[in-house]
Formats: structure tokens, sequence, C-alpha cells
């Protein structure tokens, strides 16, 4: 059995951790409430994007001078999967999930015979997915030094990626990435990036007759790099309340946990110096009888 | 007799409101939008969209940074990427 000291030192250290847990759910919960503000606040702007998307998709699609994005290079060999992972830790299951999701999906790609390339968003997707796929593992964008995420930063990444679909480096780009469901789930998604899946031909409302300046190859030429930007966007808001969701949950029951923990250790603690005294009060008494 | 415009950016929805008139700096030159509009798509360019509340009265300037303008019948969409103030 542990020494008092011993079970002193344990219940304290407990007790710090503890305070750790609680304060960054606190932390989370406040985090959290401002990311899904920002991420509900980006949904106009992708829900018109997307209807604009639709109707003008649905006119162009099918022809050969549409534009590459929409069209794709033709082939399907070579995939790239763009995995937005979180830069910090302490959020439960959130990114071993994600990882998980992004191997399954590679796995299949390979075994049908695909060419496999990692492009990593975020720092905590890295290690593992390296780990699984040594050879893989292409290129990483950091978004750990930035504090708040924004549209600049997928600006940033849209523009790397289609830079490497113009260079010819892939036919198909898949983006795996958190959903944020509620503060309990958030589900690992994958959605095709690349070329830019063309949306169901929406029954033209009203029949009228829009007019398109320039023309609508051109607009649709500048609207696709700007849908895959929003993709990437609300992928990384999307990614922040699901990373402040999933900490909140994981560290409420860590400060809960503890809290048992400590509870058990004080328990035992009292027990065992209960048991000194009674053991020096026998000693005492059998001392005065012998007398 | 208003017109509905909005003015949206990925990172909110700057304006929702019943105006009078815009302008819009469209890729190919500015074009004034009134209610009844025709169906019209256009890209636009930097530059500011001037806002008519009223009739005759001063125009409102925002400064638009790279996206499109859609008219539609539910009236003015712009879709920014980028907006000053």
């Amino acid at each position: 059995m542990a020494s008092l000291k011993e079970l002193k030192g344990r219940i304290n250290s407990v007790k710090s951790t503890q305070k750790i847990t609680k304060a960054k759910q606190m932390v989370a919960a406040a985090k959290l409430r401002k990311a899904q503000a920002a991420a509900e606040a980006a949904r106009p702007y992708a829900e018109r994007l997307a209807g604009v998307m639709a109707s003008l998709a649905g006119k162009v699609a099918g022809q050969d001078n549409a534009p590459l994005l929409l069209r794709g290079t033709g082939g399907d060999k070579r995939h790239l999967l763009v995995v937005v992972n979180t830069d910090k830790g302490l959020c439960g299951g959130l990114n071993s999930n994600l990882v998980r999701a992004a191997s399954a999906k590679a796995r299949e790609l390979v075994a049908a015979g695909k060419e496999v390339e990692f492009y990593l968003v975020g720092r905590k997707g890295r290690a593992p997915l390296k780990r699984n796929f040594p050879t893989l593992i292409g290129q990483h964008f950091d978004t750990s030094t930035v504090r708040n995420i924004g549209f600049a930063e997928a600006d940033a990444i849209a523009a790397e990626l289609l830079e490497m679909f113009e260079a010819g480096k892939f036919d198909v780009a898949h983006l795996v990435s958190p959903v944020f469901v509620s503060a309990l789930a958030q589900d690992p998604t994958i959605v095709q990036l690349i070329p830019v899946p063309a949306p169901a031909a929406s029954a033209d409302a009203g029949g009228a007759v829009v007019e398109y300046e320039p023309g609508e190859e051109e607009i649709l030429e500048e609207l696709l790099p700007r849908y895959v930007k929003t993709q990437l966007f609300g992928a990384l808001l999307e990614r922040e309340a699901s990373e402040q969701g999933a900490s909140m949950t994981a560290m409420d029951n860590a400060t809960r946990n503890a809290g048992d923990l400590i509870n058990k250790l004080t328990i035992q603690y009292n027990r065992s110096r209960q048991a000194a005294i009674t053991t020096e009060l026998v000693e005492i008494i059998a001392g005065a009888e012998a007398l | 007799m208003a017109l509905h415009f909005e003015l949206v950016t990925p990172a909110r929805l700057v304006r929702s409101e019943d105006v009078h008139m815009v302008v819009v700096p469209g890729s190919e030159g500015e074009f004034g939008v009134l209610e009844g509009h025709a169906p019209f798509m256009s890209t636009i360019r930097d530059g500011a969209v001037q806002v008519w509340k009223t009739e005759g009265g001063q125009p409102e300037e925002i400064q638009v940074r790279g996206g499109f303008a859609e008219v539609g019948e539910n009236g003015l969409t712009v879709l920014a990427e980028h907006v000053e103030g």
C-alpha cells in the first residue's frame, strides 16, 4: 500500500491536471461559439455560389469546350487526397477519425490501381499518415502560425492546388475534412474537389433567358476556382468548429474523470490514515496493559 | 418599387436591403440595376458599388474586390471576395 505522502502527492498531481482540463474546456466552449458563428456567416456565400454554379454548369457541362476544372483532365489515374486536420491536440478522436477515413480512402484507391498522393493541411495528421504511407506524402500546408483562420488561407491553399492541377500533377482531388454536426459529433467526410462535380442541371425555373457578360464560359472559368476556394474555406471553418467542439467534449470527460479519481484517492488516503491511527492506539493500549 | 440588393462575402452577409438602384462595376463596363431588370450575370472588376437608397439621393459607395453579380427574380446579388470597411 502506498504511503500517506505518496498518496497526497498523487492527489495533488491529479488536481492540477484537472485544473488544466477544466481551463481548456472553458476556452474551447468560448471559442466554439465564435467558430460556429463564423461557419454560419459563411453559409450564404456558399449557397449563392452553388446556386449560380448549378445554373451555369448545367448549360456548359457536356460540351467539349467546357473549362478544364469542370471537365477534368480526362484521366482517372492520379488522385490527390487533401486532408484537413487540426493543428492542436487535446480534441479527442477527431484527428484519428480523419486519418482513418483518409487512410481507408487511400487504400481503396491504391487497391483499384490508382496512384495516390497526400496534400496535408494542419499539423496533426502528418505523423500518423506518414507512418501509414511513408512514400505518398506530398506537400504540406502549415496553418499553425495563423491565429484566426480566414479566407486568405483558403485562397493560398486553392492557389497551390490549382497550380498543381494545371501543371498536370494529378487528375482528381478529394477533400477529406471534418463536418461539424454537434459538439458531440464531428464526422469526417470525403468530397470530390477537382474536377468540380457537375451539379445536377436544375430545371430552368421560369424559363427566363439569362444574359451573360462577358460569356457563359468566361464566367464559369472565373467561377470554378472561386468555388474550389469556397469549399476549402468552408472546410477550414468546419475544422475550427469541430476542433473546439471535440475539445470541449473531450475535456469535459477528462475533468469528470479526474474528479472521480480524486474522490477515489481521497478515500484511500483517509482509510490509510485511519489505519495508521488505529495501529498506534492499539500499540499504546497494549503497552499500557503490559505494565 | 424597390430592388432587393444583397452583398455577400465569404466571411459574412454584408448587406441585405431594399434600395432604389445599384450601379455595379462590371468587367465590361458599369451597369445600373433597377427593379425589374432582366436576368443577367456578369463578373465584376475591383471598384465601387454605388447604392442609391432613394431616387435622387446621394449614392453610398462600397469598395469591392473580385467576384460577380447576378440579377434574378429576387433582385441583385453581388458575390464579392472582399469588401472594404
